[in-house]
């Protein structure tokens, strides 16, 4: 068959893509070069929904962070992914921070920034108690958040999935040629699509896409950021989302509650060679906490859990390339979606529909769409009446298989259930290993489950597709010697 | 002079062992245990050996096993590979026999754990 | 389960849990244990290595074994088992009785009230994210205790050839048994200048196989996108920095981390009960008491113990205590204790004088000859020799009622 759109990369851009034409009469496939979704510069961010102060009012950026701002407001109440509204709290510590943060805080009315209320010390303290005492004042957006990011671009994919958009995974594209009114896409694994259409989302790789695609030329820099993540009784945990005055190229250090309940401080802003270079270092480490403990009391390395690295898609404008392609017909250029990328993304997919009909495609409402998600359950914040309920139909409601973050047997079959069939892809959906012990005492179990539940032997399942398994073989297959 | 370490608790006593007129004295031994180790040891050294081998049973598809008694060191690989071609047929209960004499040595593998 | 209400309720069926139990039961008090998993014997179930039992037993045994016996002993003693069973809070009641939140596939979501709760939750292994290894994140990591779950419960072979980063008794214990497994293990690397296990594990575990042992090594990076392809370690200068000039790689497809072990206290803390932070456990007195009256631990949640011997001890007179609590005792505790020189910490944090008093440490020192000294308004009121101090050891000192007239504080010096 002939597709109208593919959408190539399946992260936040690609999946809200691919939502977003999901609600039209048309035939849409997502491809993803990895094994599952949501496996690259999309899973390991900060997870903020940003206010819209941060970028000049005329840029692309601010209009798409404000619209995409809105927009997952409304997501969430129909697909569920946890948002924490929390507000986000820019914090001056010295006299020339507060000058800085004035222009900040001018920027933001200028954007249009609802209901942001400019703090002096006392207010500042009241909205965030844990600040340490050398905090002067600063502004508080309340439109703005946490959400996790993972669980936003599987909510948004498994949702478009249900509208009929299909899905290629382990679909890492080669080339593409466009004939007749048609592109032929093909993978590395010899999988061929036909599309009348094609996006390119794909992240890190959007330049090498680009050229295979035998479109423009551009070079996507990846920008590297460690975070590290705190126990959820971690004393430090703010009420806000707690930002320094920025500095060039970042946003500056962060203390970020997370919406599933831990504490993250960074990141990072370090430019790196290697796209896939996501190892961490110890010396960061040290110098992210000293600088989050000025910021906020109770923050301390004993509370570590892990630490992970992202990579930021650096468009070398420094900007959000989202072009129809001037080389290449019938194709959109979606590149250098770095932040606030992901609060963007829902506006960047409308965006994307919008950029796909001046070129030509036919959009007619799809009144069958449904954009709704069942409400999904976690053990861990349910009532005993709820608990009691749910496990008259499902006793795995009230097997708790992840101790540190209280994930039931249910939630992992769901999460298998709903295609996750690699341990991080388990992971990322439900928590599971995500807490203090990193997988140390439930791994074991939930190779059990996903081996059980997807029919794939526990000596087949990996940590993330490909050649990554978790395991070598059976007791014996090894001669001792 | 051989400097061994006693491994038969968790003192983990430094002994010497000094050979005159073909009898062997051990000092550094904190109790008589030390001294039957180091002489052993010098001789015929042994280990216990502990297992876990297939089963029949699907909710603990391995079950723990040992040797009854310390096992020359260098027949052990031999030993696992033939334990790890085995299954063990369910139920077993502690000290159940799975092998009763290896080779003629007198000493067995039996099962430590009821499943 | 027949019942809601107990006497007593211990949450962990562990060695401690067990021998704590087996002592409540015995006199007379209603008594439930509860376990996540489906048999009781905790860890011990894949601990199936021997070394166990020698002083509490008075015989060799392996884990499962030490495991059958404390549970054969609980069960003859009247103690009653929820097992498959997690619980998810614990509140004090105004009446000063515990509300326990139990939840499990077979009963669901059920509610236990006890007169008194013994804690008895053991301990997590630390984590590469938690001392922030850097280098990648491919699969093949794991800690030793996972590790050791996969091949001695599953028959899983976790990899082919390893890198065992600390040297702790799990890791030693575990590079024999995937030597035993046919696993290559291509070193052990330990960031101290001295192992973290005991002297005769390193013996049977690494020298009988020609593991090399590094000390004052650090490993600086792990490699691998997919699956790990090695690691990078640099031993360490003076300063504790690792010396990059002289870093070497080593090739392997897995990394067991075994560095330390961190008491599982986060039920305790939900229920306020005040931490020791030179531990991770709870402070208690000399009658195992926390910070909350009716609320007693005891085992590795306590403190993280060499031996399971020690475990089974101190469990069984916590158990003691908890009784003597049910029935209204009195108990005496008025004096502090705590340490000083080489020593990293104390229990009991107070103490009853008119009781003999068995007081545990742990040394930060390695030393052949030391002396451990009771200071009781800066005069040593009691002294005890010590021979080969070593950290993976703790020290026992057994002090007699009536020797310790105030607070104390202990020192260990070298000789």
């Amino acid at each position: 068959m002939i597709y109208d759109v593919a959408v190539i990369g399946a992260g936040a851009t690609g999946g809200a893509t691919a939502y977003m034409l999901s609600q039209y009469k048309l035939h849409t496939v997502l491809l993803e070069r990895s094994h599952e979704v949501c496996a690259g510069v999309s899973k390991a961010n900060s997870g903020i929904v940003h206010g819209g102060f941060h970028h000049p009012s005329d840029s692309l950026k601010t209009q798409l962070e404000l619209r995409g701002n809105a927009l997952i407001e409304q997501l969430q109440k129909n697909l569920h992914f946890p948002y924490l509204k929390c507000g986000i709290l820019v914090v001056a510590y010295s006299e020339e921070e507060l000058e800085t943060l004035k222009k900040l805080y001018q920027r933001g009315l200028d954007n249009g920034v609802k209901d942001m209320e400019f703090c002096d010390r006392k207010r500042i303290f009241e909205l965030e108690p844990k600040l340490t005492a050398n905090a002067i004042g600063g502004f508080f957006v309340p439109h703005g958040g946490t959400i996790e990011p993972y669980m936003y671009v599987f909510a948004l994919i498994e949702c478009a999935l249900k509208n009929h958009v299909d899905l290629r995974c382990d679909f890492e594209v080669i080339s593409g040629d466009y004939q007749d009114d048609v592109w032929l896409v093909k993978s590395a694994d010899g999988r061929e699509i036909k599309a009348k259409y094609l996006v390119n989302a794909a992240g890190l790789f959007a330049d090498d896409v680009s050229r295979k695609l035998g479109a423009e030329d551009f070079k996507i820099f990846p920008r590297k950021g460690e975070e590290y993540l705190l126990d959820r009784n971690c004393a430090g945990r703010p009420s806000r989302v707690v930002f320094p005055v920025p500095v060039k190229h970042s946003k500056g250090v962060l203390v970020i509650p997370t919406a599933g309940g831990t504490t993250m401080i960074g990141p990072t802003a370090e430019k790196v060679e290697d796209k896939e270079d996501t190892a961490t270092t110890q010396s960061n480490f040290a110098k992210i906490l000293k600088l989050t403990q000025n910021m906020v009391e109770g923050l301390t390395a004993k509370d570590l859990i892990t630490s992970f690295a992202g990579l930021r898609p650096v468009h070398e404008s420094e900007d959000f390339y989202i072009v129809q392609s001037p080389v290449r017909p019938a194709l959109i250029q979606a590149a250098g979606i770095q932040s606030p990328g992901l609060t963007a993304s829902p506006a960047i997919g409308e965006y994307i529909v919008k950029l796909l009909a001046k070129s030509g495609l036919a959009l007619k409402k799809d009144p069958a769409f449904d954009g709704t998600l069942p409400e999904y359950f976690e053990s861990r914040k349910l009532t005993d009446q709820q608990l009691s309920e749910l496990h008259a139909s499902d006793p795995a409601w009230t097997n708790i298989v992840c101790r540190c973050e209280s994930i039931s047997e249910a939630e992992i079959i769901n999460a298998v259930k709903r295609g996750h069939t690699t341990v991080d892809g388990v992971k990322f959906c439900t928590r599971a290993g995500m807490g203090r012990c990193q997988g140390g005492f439930c791994s074991a179990k939930v190779l059990q489950i996903i081996s059980r539940y997807s029919g794939i032997p526990m000596e087949e399942l990996t940590k993330r597709g490909g050649k990554s398994r978790i395991l070598a073989g059976k007791l014996g297959s090894l001669e001792v010697k | 002079m051989p400097e061994l370490i006693c491994i038969s608790c968790p003192q983990g006593c430094h002994l010497t062992a000094v050979e005159a007129n073909g009898s062997v004295t051990v000092s550094g031994n904190r109790c008589p245990r030390g001294e039957v180790y180091a002489k052993q040891e010098l001789t015929d050294p042994r280990r216990m050996v502990t297992a876990v081998m297939p089963s029949d049973n699907k909710k603990h598809p391995f079950i723990a096993v040992r040797t009854t008694a310390p096992y020359p060191k260098a027949k052990i690989p031999a030993l696992l590979n033939r334990l790890y071609a085995m299954t063990i047929k369910t139920p077993v209960k502690n000290g159940d026999i799975i092998i009763a004499d290896i080779d003629n040595s007198g000493i067995g593998v039996i099962v430590t754990e009821n499943i | 389960m027949a019942r809601n209400c107990y006497d007593a309720v211990i949450v962990g069926a562990g060695a401690a849990g067990l021998a704590a139990g087996s002592v409540t039961a015995a006199s007379g008090c209603s008594t439930l244990i509860i376990d996540r998993e489906s048999r009781s014997g905790g860890i011990l179930n894949q601990c199936i290595h021997n070394g166990f039992g020698l002083r509490y037993f008075k015989e060799e045994l392996t884990g499962p074994e030490f495991a059958y016996r404390m549970s054969q002993k609980a069960q003859n003693a009247g103690v009653e088992f929820a097992l498959d069973s997690a619980v998810t809070d614990i509140k004090k009641l105004d009446d000063g009785t515990f509300d326990l939140r139990i939840l499990s596939k077979h009963d669901g979501v059920r509610h236990i009230n006890s007169r008194a709760v013994m804690l008895t939750m053991g301990c997590r292994e630390r984590n590469r994210g938690a001392i922030a290894t850097p280098g990648g994140r491919p699969a093949g990591i794991f800690t030793a205790g996972t590790a050791q779950k996969l091949l001695n419960c599953e028959g899983k072979l976790p990899g082919k050839s390893a890198v065992i980063v600390g040297s702790g008794d799990i890791g030693l214990i575990m590079a024999r048994r995937l030597r035993w497994s046919g696993i290559d293990v291509k070193a052990v690397i330990e960031i101290m200048p001295h192992s973290a296990g005991l002297t005769r594990n390193v013996v049977q575990c690494l020298h009988d196989f020609g593991i090399p042992l590094y000390l004052s090594t650090s490993v600086v990076r792990i490699d691998g996108k997919d699956r790990v392809t090695g690691v990078v370690a640099a031993p360490l200068n003076d300063d504790r920095t690792p010396d990059m000039n002289k870093a070497f790689a080593i090739e392997c497809d897995t990394v067991l981390f075994s560095v330390g072990l961190i008491p599982e206290m986060e039920l305790a803390k939900k229920l306020g009960v005040k931490e020791n932070p030179a531990t991770g456990g709870a402070e208690v007195d000399s009658n195992y008491s926390t910070s909350i009256p009716g609320v007693f631990s005891a085992g590795n949640v306590l403190h993280v113990h060499d031996l399971v011997d020690f475990v089974a001890e101190e469990a069984e007179y916590a158990g003691k205590c908890l009784v003597d609590y049910l029935v209204g005792a009195k108990n005496g505790v008025e004096y502090n204790s705590s340490v000083l020189k080489n020593l990293k910490y104390v229990i009991p944090n107070r103490f009853a004088p008119t009781q003999d008093t068995r007081f545990l440490f742990r040394p930060t020192v390695v030393t052949d000859r030391a002396v451990l000294k009771a200071m009781v308004n800066g005069e040593s009121v009691w002294e005890k020799k010590l021979l080969f101090v070593r950290p993976a050891e703790m020290i026992i000192a057994e002090i007699k009622a009536n020797t310790l007239a105030g607070d104390v504080t202990f020192v260990l010096e070298e000789i």
